[in-house]
């Protein structure tokens, strides 16, 4: 178990590991594991390594990132380049020749539709679910595993918004980690769309003597945890500079990212003045057991090197209905979700019955995210 | 058909011109060749492992790449302060110093496009940017406004030239109603890539540092300071080095735009300087960053503190005629100023905007040895480019390449 969170280096405090003790063996160390049960039954696995067992081998030996994105000594790299060698040749006469199996054309298929596809903010929803099972089969191709991908559009009547109780939070930094997991970010790199400021007591929000990297027990002695993230602004500065409207807001106010239309340019980084992007330096890479398969085309479906991504409220999760992750993992109840249309909702109690402010409200952005205390 | 020909000809000929040389100038491609391909090299490992081969991170975004850029825009766009005089005020004196400086100009503005592709994360993606075939952002995003001003100052730059040359090349004058008006829109338009390029970071609400009114009017008096800078030092080397006619009256006039733009530069920075430092704000943290460090982070310390000594003493120097009119201080004085202007314009105007962070965080930034080995073949590509459009046009203009009718 802490092996599979080696990449976490934050969180390995008292907290964590009770929690990883209690784990109710569906291999999710943080307290939900209701929505990846499913997918981690004893038979799929049984499944899975059955089907390794008889045609692995012919797999690996199928499609150009089977051979080429498999870290390898010098001893196979041989083997794999005589493969990949005829691979190569198998290639360039697939086009008129029957010698090439269904499934490399049909991948070949995808890997060029997919190169030239549109914009999806400009997609019909039947292009939008086209790609989305092109997406799905290219997985399914690749790995010999299924996942589930949505392109689920904004409902009617939904504006969500965020609440944080800056009273509550001890920083345990469980949405981080729980965040990390939910929405397969890279876990070289330690990427995280949340970062929680640990600030001195006396001194007010005083973000430069806080500090975003701690790790020691907490909560600390003096000190106050208050989280931030993509604030999911109404008038979002990163969706005005780019370039190539690869960034938007949608209907639901959440602002998205269609990672295979982004050119990586960075401006909207740039732009953001709450430091809620992130930025893909290398191929983010997910260990196979650890990635979520519940997936949204604008959510946490794999991300490609060079391109940026942030925080969704979890998409995937937030337009079926449930709360985003960190929400969930929250341990202290300081983070509150909801659909600020809702007169019923606890986000619009919270935004009546509190004394809510928002972070650098002088920029105009109009953040849907809002801090209170108890 | 006849025009076709013509240019088969020229193509050949000029082909002819950059193959031939002295052993210095084979010598001299030979070195640039071997470090293109260095820069080559590194750029494919950059492809290859993606950006996390630079110094860039999360927290400073833009590094030496956009420095480069935002650099040579100003380059580029100091081709106008030699177009200006030439075709509008009728001043024939820098007839021979323009197409040098439009030369200067391409290979700057090829060079600002290298540069933007090398800081991309996706360039195979690039075509999505394209007017018609992707989907571009304008007028919304400055970026698309700047893509806009840098293709078609690229434009103009290479066909007024092309032009001149073309019709010099077949013994005929360049008629004046045809490249005049190309001329005076090139002035307006060098303004406005330099405007533009400015407002791309002024436009930024959530960098203070950069978000402030003075930094367009401040990017193009630096930029006409260092261009034409440059263009004196690449006069005075192509004087001694080939029997191209320049003669010091043009250098001294150049030397003069360069003053002035010199002096308002300096004027914009005790400005600059006095708003940040007189009442410092929450604001200031950048500028005290970059000029004194802060909470003991003083990477860029050394930096802003040669560029500034170096920007006044040479600015001093060239205020007084009697130095300004020595060539051989005038060439250290804009060696001094082109130095100066790189480091401030670049370095000390992109990475200060990132730091501290959005929350204070400062992390600093060292650009690595491979993003330094892309750089400095971008550089050399521009030398490469620019010595084959100058060797072509001074060969076009003493009238050793001429269209034989057969």
């Amino acid at each position: 178990m802490s092996e599979k969170n080696k990449w976490y280096k934050l969180n390995l405090g008292l907290n964590r590991n009770k929690k990883t003790a209690t784990t109710c063996g569906c291999g999710n160390s943080e307290g939900n594991c209701n929505s990846k049960k499913e997918k981690k039954l004893s038979e799929q696995e049984f499944y899975d390594s059955a089907v390794d067992a008889s045609i692995g081998d012919e797999r690996e030996k199928d499609g150009f990132d089977q051979v080429f994105d498999v870290s390898m000594d010098r001893r196979s790299a041989f083997k794999k380049l005589t493969a990949s060698l005829l691979i190569g040749a198998g290639a360039i006469s697939s086009c008129t020749s029957v010698i090439k199996s269904d499934e490399g054309k049909e991948k070949a298929q995808i890997d060029w539709e997919e190169q030239f596809k549109g914009n999806y903010k400009l997609m019909t929803d039947e292009e939008k679910e086209k790609t989305v099972n092109r997406l799905m089969r290219s997985y399914e191709l690749r790995t010999g595993k299924n996942i589930s991908m949505s392109s689920k559009n904004a409902e009617e009547d939904v504006l969500f918004g965020y609440a944080f109780n800056i009273s509550k939070c001890q920083g345990y930094m469980n949405c981080v980690s729980a965040c990390v997991e939910e929405n397969n970010q890279d876990r070289k790199s330690q990427k995280q769309y949340i970062r929680i400021h640990e600030m001195k007591d006396g001194e007010g929000f005083n973000f430069n003597t806080a500090d975003d990297n701690y790790y020691h027990e907490v909560p600390a002695e003096g000190h106050f945890y208050m989280g931030t993230q993509c604030f999911h602004c109404d008038n979002p500065p990163c969706v005005e500079v780019c370039p190539v409207k690869a960034t938007w807001r949608e209907d639901d106010g959440i602002v998205v990212v269609d990672y295979d239309w982004c050119v990586g340019c960075r401006y909207c980084m740039a732009a953001c003045p709450y430091d809620g992007r992130r930025f893909n330096w290398t191929k983010p890479e997910v260990p196979e057991e650890e990635i979520n398969k519940n997936q949204h085309y604008l959510g946490n479906r794999m991300r490609k090197k060079g391109v940026m991504e942030k925080c969704t409220f979890c998409i995937q999760r937030s337009r079926q209905g449930q709360n985003p992750a960190c929400v969930e993992a929250c341990p202290t109840g300081a983070r509150i979700f909801g659909n600020l249309l809702d007169p019923s909702s606890t986000i619009r109690w919270v935004l009546e019955n509190k004394k809510v402010f928002r972070l650098k409200e002088d920029l105009g952005t109009e953040p849907k995210f809002w801090y209170f205390m108890d | 058909m006849k025009q076709l020909n013509v240019l088969k000809s020229l193509v050949i000929d000029s082909l002819d011109t950059i193959t031939k040389g002295t052993k210095k100038y084979h010598i001299w491609m030979g070195f640039l060749t071997l470090v293109m391909i260095i820069g080559m090299y590194c750029y494919s490992i950059q492809l290859e492992k993606g950006l996390s081969v630079t110094g860039m991170s999360d927290r400073v975004s833009w590094g030496l790449y956009i420095s480069n850029f935002t650099f040579l825009v100003g380059v580029a766009a100091a081709a106008v302060m030699l177009v200006m005089p030439t075709y509008v005020l009728k001043d024939i004196d820098f007839k021979q110093a323009v197409l040098i400086g439009e030369g200067l100009a391409v290979s700057a503005l090829i060079m600002c496009l290298a540069f933007v592709v090398a800081d991309m994360g996706g360039p195979s993606v690039l075509w999505h940017m394209i007017p018609g075939i992707g989907v571009f952002n304008f007028p919304n995003s400055m970026l698309t406004w700047d893509v806009i001003v840098l293709n078609g100052y690229l434009f103009i730059n290479i066909s007024i030239p092309f032009y001149i040359l073309f019709q010099h090349y077949q013994n005929k004058e360049a008629k004046k109603k045809v490249y005049v008006p190309g001329a005076v829109l090139s002035v307006f338009w060098a303004v406005g890539i330099h405007l533009v390029t400015a407002f791309l970071y002024q436009g930024l609400q959530a960098r203070p540092f950069w978000n402030n009114a003075l930094l367009g009017p401040r990017f193009l008096a630096s930029a006409f300071a260092a261009g034409p800078a440059l263009i004196i030092l690449v006069l005075a080397i192509i004087r001694s080095f080939t029997t191209f006619n320049i003669p010091d009256k043009t250098i001294k006039k150049i030397a003069l735009i360069v003053t002035v733009a010199a002096q308002i530069n300096l004027i914009m920075l005790v400005s600059e300087l006095f708003k940040e430092f007189y009442a410092p704000t929450h604001h200031s943290e950048s500028a005290f960053y970059l000029f004194f460090g802060l909470h003991g982070k003083d990477a860029l310390i050394p930096w802003i503190w040669t560029a500034i000594p170096m920007n006044v003493i040479a600015t001093i120097i060239l205020t007084f005629g009697k130095f300004r009119n020595n060539l051989k201080v005038l060439y250290f004085c804009c060696v001094l100023l082109f130095v100066a202007i790189w480091i401030e314009k670049g370095f000390g105007l992109i990475v200060p905007g990132f730091i501290p962070g959005p929350y204070g965080k400062i992390a600093e930034y060292l650009p690595t040895g491979i993003e330094v080995g892309v750089t400095i073949g971008i550089w050399a590509l521009g030398a490469f480019v620019f010595t084959i459009l100058a060797k072509t046009a001074i060969g076009i203009e003493l009238g050793e390449l001429r269209y034989k009718n057969k």
